[in-house]
C-alpha cells in the first residue's frame, strides 16, 4: 500500500496536457466533476450512472473509433465494479485504450467508505493479470512523467492505478441530460450530419 | 425449409451494418458466435458477464458504430442496471439477441426462475421484447427490432424460444457416462 499520494486535480491538469484529441469517458463520481473541472469539451462522455461500465463503454468506443485515442478517466470502486472488463479489453487488445483509474481508495459519493484497494487489493496489478499489455501504479510526480512518457511509447491498451489524496474534489459539475451529452459527443466526434441522420 | 435463425440473424447484422457483437456464450448461440468471428467485418467480443454488453454496445455507438449483445437468458439479470442507468437515461441504441433457458422443456430447475424472469424485467425497464419460437418469426423480429434500435433509439430484446433452439439435454451432451451421488 502507498503512502505517498498525488493531487487529482494537479494529476487530471497534467495529463489533459498531453491528452492530444483523445476521447474521454468518465466514470461516475468524482472522475466526472475532474474531468470537467480540467478539460471540459464535448469529446468528453460524462458518466452520471451505470457504475462498473466505464471501461466496457471505452472499449466500444475504442473498437467504433480505431484512429483516436480513449482515455477512460475513471475511480477505483468503479473500475473494481466492472473489473472482469479488463479481461475482455486484454482479449481485444485495442491499441488506442488508455484506462486511468484516479484511486483514492475510497467510495467517495457514498461518504468515503474504504474500497478494496484501501485493504490491498492492487489494480494494476490485476489488469496485468488480466492481459494488459502496459500497467503501473503511480505514487509520486516521477511516477506520473513515466506515465505521460508511457502514453506515447507503450504498447496500449494501458491500465494505471494513480494514488491520489483522499481529498474532495471541487464540484464542477456537467448537464446531467444524458440525451445531451452523447448527441454532444457524436456531434463532436461524427460531424452533425452522421450524429444525427443514422443511415 | 426455412433459413435457420443464426443464418438470418448474421445476414441482418450485415445489412444493418452492425460492426461489433458482443457475447456471453449459450448453446443456443453457437452457430451465430461462429459466423460473427469467421466475418471480418465484424469484431466479436467475448465478455465476462452480460453487463459489459451494455457498456460496448453504448461506447460503439458513441465511436459511430451498431452493435450487437448475446447472451443467455441468465445473463439479462446482469445486466439490468446498465440498462436503466445508461441506455434509458441516454436513449441509446441497444440491440439484444437472448437464447431463452429456463422455459419449453427445460431440464435444470435452476434455470426456471431467471427465464420466467426474463420477459417482465426487460419489459419493467421500457424494453421492447419480441418473443419468437420459429425461424420465421426469428428473422422478421431482428429486422424489425435492428431498424427499432439504431434509427428509434430504442432498446429491443429478441427473446429466442426454447422451442425453437431446442431445450438442451444436458447430461446427454456432455456426458460419457452419468453417476449420480445424492441417492
Amino acid at each position: 500500500m502507498s503512502t505517498t499520494k498525488l493531487n487529482r486535480s494537479d494529476v487530471l491538469n497534467k495529463l489533459m496536457e498531453v491528452r492530444g484529441n483523445a476521447l474521454a469517458i468518465a466514470g461516475l463520481g468524482s472522475p466526472v466533476w475532474d474531468l470537467a473541472a480540467s478539460d471540459h469539451q464535448p469529446e468528453n462522455f460524462y458518466n452520471w450512472g451505470g457504475m462498473g461500465c466505464a471501461v466496457s463503454m471505452g472499449l466500444g468506443c475504442a473498437l467504433a473509433q480505431p484512429k483516436r485515442n480513449v482515455w477512460v478517466i475513471t475511480g477505483d470502486g468503479e473500475a473494481l465494479m466492472g473489473v472482469g472488463s479488463f479481461a475482455t479489453v486484454a482479449n481485444q487488445r485495442p491499441d488506442n485504450l488508455v484506462i486511468i483509474i484516479l484511486d483514492n481508495e475510497h467510495y467517495g459519493e457514498t461518504g468515503m467508505q474504504k474500497t478494496h484497494t484501501s485493504g490491498g487489493t492492487d489494480l494494476a496489478a490485476m489488469a496485468a493479470g488480466a492481459g494488459i499489455p502496459t500497467t503501473m501504479t503511480v505514487h509520486s510526480d516521477e511516477d506520473l512523467d513515466n506515465l505521460i512518457n508511457a502514453l506515447k511509447t507503450s504498447p496500449l491498451p494501458l491500465v494505471a492505478s494513480i494514488k491520489v489524496e483522499n481529498t474532495k474534489p471541487k464540484l464542477v459539475l456537467p448537464s446531467r441530460d444524458g440525451v445531451y451529452i452523447k448527441t454532444r459527443f457524436r456531434q463532436a466526434v461524427l460531424g452533425s450530419t452522421a450524429a444525427l441522420h443514422v443511415t | 425449409m426455412a433459413e435457420p435463425w443464426t443464418t438470418a440473424a448474421h445476414r441482418l447484422f450485415k445489412k444493418h451494418n452492425i460492426r461489433t457483437v458482443g457475447y456471453v456464450p449459450d448453446a443456443g448461440l453457437t452457430e451465430l458466435i461462429k459466423s460473427c468471428h469467421a466475418d471480418n467485418d465484424i469484431k466479436s467480443v467475448v465478455m465476462t458477464t452480460e453487463e459489459e454488453g451494455i457498456g460496448l454496445s453504448s461506447g460503439a455507438w458513441l465511436g459511430g458504430e451498431k452493435a450487437a449483445v448475446l447472451m443467455q437468458s441468465s445473463g439479462v439479470g446482469n445486466t439490468v442496471n446498465a440498462i436503466a442507468s445508461i441506455v434509458s437515461s441516454c436513449q441509446f441504441p441497444l440491440f439484444m439477441i437472448v437464447t431463452m433457458r429456463g422455459q419449453y422443456g427445460e431440464s435444470n430447475p435452476w434455470q426456471m426462475p431467471m427465464g420466467q424472469a426474463v420477459a417482465p424485467v426487460l419489459k419493467s425497464l421500457g424494453m421492447h421484447v419480441f418473443e419468437v419460437e420459429t425461424d420465421d418469426e426469428a428473422a422478421e423480429a431482428i429486422e424489425a427490432g435492428l431498424k427499432m434500435a439504431f434509427v428509434s433509439n430504442a432498446a429491443v430484446a429478441i427473446l429466442i424460444g426454447q422451442k425453437l433452439i431446442g431445450a438442451k439435454s444436458f447430461i446427454a451432451d456432455v456426458a460419457e457416462e452419468v453417476i449420480n451421488v445424492d441417492n
